[in-house]
């Protein structure tokens, strides 16, 4: 593992986004245990480096699209927390007007193009994106998300086929957190790497980054987004990573070993980011200033969405078909 | 505007059902430059040589071939539909839906209702389906058209003739939402008269092709001849078995209503409900194996709000509930037939 370091990108804007998701990661962890959040909820603690170091180097209207463990990456875009914290508490204002829930946040205002929750089944989506782009001649990049469990699945190789094929200005990201679910992803590969090592079969580089580090992730995404934008193709990028929690904030993730756990837990990204930006220079009084502004404000926008009115049941009905409703007979 | 008919049938007179998808896609590629197609061979024309000519008229941003890989053609085209695309992929056969149907029925169906309609997706999947008794067998030949209609967010059309299948592929790819079209592969040789008394009887005169553009709105089920004793429902190629059904039946002093339902979803119940006020009597034919087909939705709702209406009981003519069959004999048994709907109709008349 490389040093997080502060050059390069601008460092402490990096530090307050990853800040920020994490402490309302955390928030939604709490309002989960609490009975607040109806269905299940994916949360990215200890990935936040490589949503933030990725849309860092995206133009605003590129596309990014990823998982059901997708509201860093959402966030990370500029979509507004408060409607993405209303859509997974069920109240007015939600993004996804209560209909997408956790798995689904999706903000295209921001180029997020959503969050899908079959395992591999985004990437053709995202292909499909960046083949617009290539059509439209927009200049646009896609950024597709996925974890490691995602390459066993079929449409994970014909969405990577396809992408090299056509040539798309597209960029594949795999945050890898070793497990897949419950399992090691080690255990259900024969290859030493879940992306990098199916790079080749694709014509691809195979390249790894430090995930926990968000300007080496600024910067592997951004040569490689400049590429793709230039005509140069797709990239597949590999970052390692290691959740803080569970894979679902229902889990414990009692199945991995405690050694294992400690040996990542100094090497999660905001640890490192804040410890780099002091090593450059910052003053820690400055950091305390931005880490008490975000709690206050995370606090206070659970405490408004938790006041905020649930549902109109009729709502129920809309969104179907394009002219808004759903009625499919006479 | 430039020439949309380059596709029709050499004798000039005729349209086959083939071309009539040729001629729609072109009609609709003129029309929209967002118009695009990808699929497997469909440069060269396609297996079933629906897609002839398009590349050298429209060029390689509008045509592309793509490797035998379903998940990604159907995951494309509803990535470029977020895009700003209106995409039309090509399925080679129907039964092929299987090995993309979560592209379809979780991401496709879904998407625009659970991002709370920030999406739209404008795009149209189509391709050969259906039996017919042509020796395709289990994997080749099926009718799934039901399959879609058990998902909300798909629309879903299945033409029964030349002129019909035009204007119906121009509405689905001008249709804002998903839509499956079935091309009813038994059908692709049919060849319908576009310039006769009879096709202006049968369609009108503003639906005759060559002249104009050909569009028939989505959700209107089309009475293909009226009749007053019993009301025969029909999709794709069933609405000629009632046809024929219907002319048998004549011979005898019985008058049948033959309805085409044209799309299953938007679905037309209404025409069916009124045909059935008048009628009494309802005979739906399916081609899909009737342990579980789109004929049973017809047939529930007839009973549920046409029950006062109704002199006999509601009858379903479907395919045989197994896998089908290659060898001739074996098909026709399980094969939906005009005799198999005149009996069902003898019988129901005795009520």
């Amino acid at each position: 593992m490389t040093q997080a370091t502060a050059s390069g990108v601008a460092a402490l804007p990096l530090y307050e986004r990853m800040l920020f998701i994490r402490r309302f990661l955390e928030k939604v962890d709490v309002l989960y245990r609490q009975g607040h959040v109806h269905g299940p909820a994916h949360l990215g603690l200890g990935q936040e480096a490589i949503a933030v170091g990725a849309a860092s180097v995206l133009h605003p209207d590129d596309y990014s699209i990823g998982t059901y463990r997708g509201h860093a990456h959402a966030l990370a875009r500029g979509a507004p927390a408060e409607a993405v914290l209303a859509e997974l508490l069920g109240r007015e204002g939600g993004i996804c007007a209560g209909k997408g829930g956790s798995m689904h946040i999706t903000s295209v205002e921001h180029g997020y193009y959503g969050s899908y929750a079959i395992v591999g089944a985004h990437l053709p989506i995202a292909v499909g994106l960046a083949w617009a782009s290539r059509i439209q001649k927009s200049g646009q990049v896609t950024i597709c998300f996925f974890g490691d469990g995602a390459v066993n699945i079929g449409a994970f190789h014909e969405a990577v086929n396809l992408a090299a094929l056509w040539s798309l200005p597209i960029v594949f990201v795999c945050e890898n957190n070793q497990y897949m679910e419950y399992s090691p992803i080690s255990s259900m590969i024969p290859v030493d790497r879940p992306a990098a090592s199916r790079a080749s079969a694709y014509g691809l580089e195979p390249l790894v980054v430090d995930g926990n580090d968000v300007s080496a992730v600024a910067e592997m995404v951004g040569t490689a987004v400049d590429t793709a934008r230039d005509g140069g193709g797709p990239a597949l990028i590999e970052a390692d990573t290691y959740r803080l929690k569970g894979h679902s904030a229902a889990d414990g993730g009692a199945y991995r070993p405690a050694e294992e756990v400690e040996r990542w837990r100094p090497l999660e990204p905001l640890l490192r980011q804040r410890a780099a930006l002091l090593e450059a220079g910052t003053d820690e009084q400055d950091l305390i200033r931005v880490e008490t502004r975000i709690a206050i404000s995370v606090s206070g926008m659970a405490d408004r969405v938790l006041a905020a009115p649930k549902l109109d049941p009729s709502t129920v009905w809309t969104d179907v078909w394009a002219d808004g409703g759903s009625a499919w007979r006479t | 505007m430039a020439d949309v008919r380059p596709t029709r049938a050499s004798t000039g007179a005729e349209l086959t059902f083939r071309n009539a998808v040729l001629a729609a896609l072109a009609q609709e590629m003129e029309l929209d430059d967002r118009v695009v197609l990808l699929g497997e061979d469909i440069t060269s024309g396609g297996v079933f040589k629906t897609t002839t000519g398009l590349l050298d008229r429209f060029g390689p941003d509008r045509v592309w071939d793509t490797p035998i890989s379903e998940q990604a053609i159907v995951g494309a085209a509803m990535g470029a539909a977020m895009a700003g695309l209106r995409p039309v992929a090509e399925i080679m056969f129907s039964d092929f839906y299987a090995v993309c149907w979560d592209q379809v029925v979780n991401e496709i169906a879904k998407t625009r209702y659970m991002t709370g309609g920030q999406v739209t997706l404008p795009l149209v999947l189509r391709g050969a389906n259906g039996f017919g008794s042509l020796g395709f067998g289990s994997q080749h030949g099926q009718s799934v058209e039901n399959w879609a209609m058990c998902v909300p967010g798909l629309k879903i059309v299945s033409p029964a003739t030349p002129v019909e299948m035009v204007g119906l592929l121009a509405a689905a790819i001008r249709d804002e939402d998903p839509v499956l079209v079935f091309e009813h592969k038994a059908l692709y040789g049919l060849k319908q008269a576009v310039q006769t008394d009879e096709h202006k009887a049968l369609y009108g005169a503003e639906q005759e092709l060559p002249e104009g553009e050909q569009f028939i709105p989505l959700g209107e089920a089309r009475v293909v001849h009226e009749g007053s004793d019993i009301t025969l429902v029909g999709l794709s190629i069933t609405v000629g078995l009632c046809e024929r059904a219907a002319a048998v039946l004549a011979e005898d002093g019985i008058s049948a209503e033959v309805i085409d339902l044209r799309t299953l979803v938007p679905l037309d119940a209404q025409a069916v409900l009124g045909s059935v006020s008048k009628t009494g009597r309802l005979v739906v034919v399916e081609e899909n194996p009737g342990q579980l087909g789109w004929g049973a939705a017809i047939a529930a709702i007839a009973a549920e709000e046409a029950f006062s209406d109704l002199v006999a009981p509601v009858t379903r003519v479907s395919g045989g509930n197994v896998p089908w069959p290659v060898a001739r004999e074996l098909e026709a048994e399980v094969d939906v037939s005009p005799e198999r709907v005149v009996s069902a109709v003898q019988r129901l008349m005795k009520h």
